[in-house]
């Protein structure tokens, strides 16, 4: 099955109940597989720039490069697999350009953003992140993060100098150790994950899970799943009514179905035929 | 306004101690941050580590221990208004970040700038930020922001960082106000009499795959949306749409040809 076919994807973003714009940005190609959300800080409108540019990079760049290509071919230049490279090199062009646009505008000047993004092919995801943007994943009843945040909080828990229940009550939530924009260079983390049919992912900004429990996610995700369009406005409804103190977005992809890349010499001939 | 520490004795106040440093020491000799001169205090007796707007209290293996709130500690992760004993002096623990700025100010991301391609963070007890260098990125204005780049980048502990902002109201989405208790009791079928109580913000109603409802609570009461299935809910003999239907006392719900009643409990 075409990755198109087997992926369903709803994506929506909410300025919240406090802020007058939105600096969050998401975008998403189902052909390709690929889903972008960040999250955008700066003054004036320079956060919605700096999301913006970031989603546009990764999700043009990626798609533009699939067309004709599978992901599953090896990279040369690195020896792993194009579909991680593509992930991780144009997280790090979307994080050039915004660096040269602040550099360059001086009301763009120290502008940045989180992203958090997943391309899906062959039944697995390649998800790569910079900063507290999210993803999790329902598979079964079961509710996890697939990401970590890169964040000073979380930093702080690895190190055990506060418990993850604790960290609930602490006021340096807003401080991340990473962001896309900020210098000349990121290191994006990359990871590869098997994909089961049936599992839901999550991709949201921290308007969402700083005002709503993960448990209050995991039932909404396990209630509506067969209505995602309904479960995101829910997630997002959820967080206005605790207050909305953040733009809030969320992106759901649903896996209806396999998706391998077809291999052997009967794949290898449709393709030759296709040519 | 940094968090501050106010010492007191017998319902006495003796001195005000503001949280500036990384790191105070309490104890009885004096080169500590905060001295008390009482031999049923060690020579040093705890510390306390603050961290932007968070601070942890550590017994420093001291010989009569102390107390948060009643209850003997080793450590603890400091809340506004926690009260430390150590014998008879008294330290109550002020973090009122609340109030001070407008609200929209405050919780705006900032980036901890690391460097690039960091290894392994700090570790360290107490030193989790001092390998960090901060930028303020995120300035009310681009102007700020750009002066805060100008004047380049500074270390993230609390006494030579003013620009830091100050922090959201911490934030607890259970602090939502939560509408009052309400059921829904079954009125046919073999579950008839049955009582669902809503104790979750959440709850399904019918058979996966057949038709499925959720009731969902939110502060101003509770909504029942239509999820999946061919026929949608009814509710008092009408067919909900596609949109979240608030429920009012004593409303009567159809769904999967079970009929149940909704009321508000007490």
């Amino acid at each position: 099955m075409k990755v198109e076919d087997a992926i369903e994807i709803v994506s929506q973003t909410n300025p919240g109940m406090v802020r007058s714009h939105n600096e969050d940005s998401v975008a998403q190609d189902a052909a390709c597989g690929l889903v972008v959300l960040a999250d955008g800080m700066g003054g004036y409108n320079a956060g919605e720039v700096a999301s913006g540019i970031a989603v546009s990079v990764v999700v043009t760049e990626i798609c533009q490069r699939l067309q004709g290509t599978n992901p599953t071919e090896r990279d040369e230049t690195t020896g792993g697999e194009l579909g991680v490279s593509l992930l991780r090199d144009n997280i790090r062009k979307a994080n050039a350009s915004i660096f040269q646009a602040a550099q360059s505008q001086p009301q763009y000047a120290g502008m940045g953003t989180t992203i958090v993004s997943g391309l899906f092919y062959d039944n697995r995801v390649v998800v790569g992140h910079v900063g507290d943007s999210r993803m999790y994943r329902l598979r079964g009843e079961t509710l996890e993060t697939v990401t970590r945040d890169h964040s000073l909080l979380q930093e702080q828990i690895d190190s055990g100098m506060i418990s993850v229940e604790d960290a609930r009550l602490s006021k340096n939530k807003n401080l991340v150790t990473r962001a896309v924009g900020i210098d000349a260079e990121v290191e994006p983390e990359i990871h590869v994950h098997d994909v089961q049919v049936g599992d839901i992912y999550l991709l949201c900004s921290d308007g969402l899970n700083d005002m709503v429990e993960d448990e209050d996610i995991q039932s909404t995700l396990y209630a509506m799943q067969s209505n995602l369009t309904l479960a995101a406005e829910q997630l997002i409804q959820m967080a206005n009514d605790n207050g909305g103190r953040d733009n809030v977005s969320v992106i759901l992809v649903k896996v209806n179905g396999k998706f391998a890349v077809p291999r052997g010499w009967l794949a290898g001939l449709l393709n030759w035929f296709k040519k | 306004m940094a968090a501050k520490l106010i010492l007191s004795m017998d319902g006495m106040v003796i001195k005000e101690y503001p949280l500036n440093k990384e790191r105070m020491t309490i104890g009885r000799k004096a080169h500590n941050d905060i001295a008390i001169d009482n031999l049923a205090v060690s020579g040093e007796h705890a510390a306390i580590v603050t961290i932007l707007h968070d601070s942890f209290l550590e017994d420093l293996d001291s010989t009569n221990g102390l107390e948060v709130n009643g209850v003997p500690t080793k450590k603890h992760f400091l809340q506004n208004n926690d009260l430390i004993e150590i014998g008879k002096y008294k330290l109550k623990y002020i973090n009122d970040q609340s109030g001070q700025t407008n609200a929209t100010d405050f919780e705006k991301t900032m980036v901890l700038r690391a460097p690039v391609k960091q290894a392994a963070p700090a570790a360290g007890k107490g030193d989790a930020t001092a390998s960090f260098m901060r930028t303020q990125v995120n300035a009310n204005t681009a102007q700020a922001a750009g002066t805060a780049e100008k004047t380049g980048k500074f270390d993230a502990r609390p006494p030579v960082a003013p620009a830091a902002p100050a922090s959201k109201p911490a934030a607890s989405p259970a602090a939502a106000p939560t509408p009052q208790a309400a059921v829904v009791q079954i009125l046919t079928g073999p579950n008839a009499g049955k009582e669902l109580e809503l104790v979750k913000n959440l709850t399904t109603l019918g058979k996966p795959g057949v038709q499925v409802a959720v009731l969902t609570r939110r502060p101003h009461g509770y909504f029942i949306t239509h999820v999946e299935g061919a026929s949608h809910p009814m509710v008092n003999g009408a067919t909900l749409g596609d949109q979240p239907h608030q429920l009012n006392d004593h409303d009567v719900i159809e769904l999967a040809g079970v009929k149940m009643e909704f009321y508000f409990k007490g």
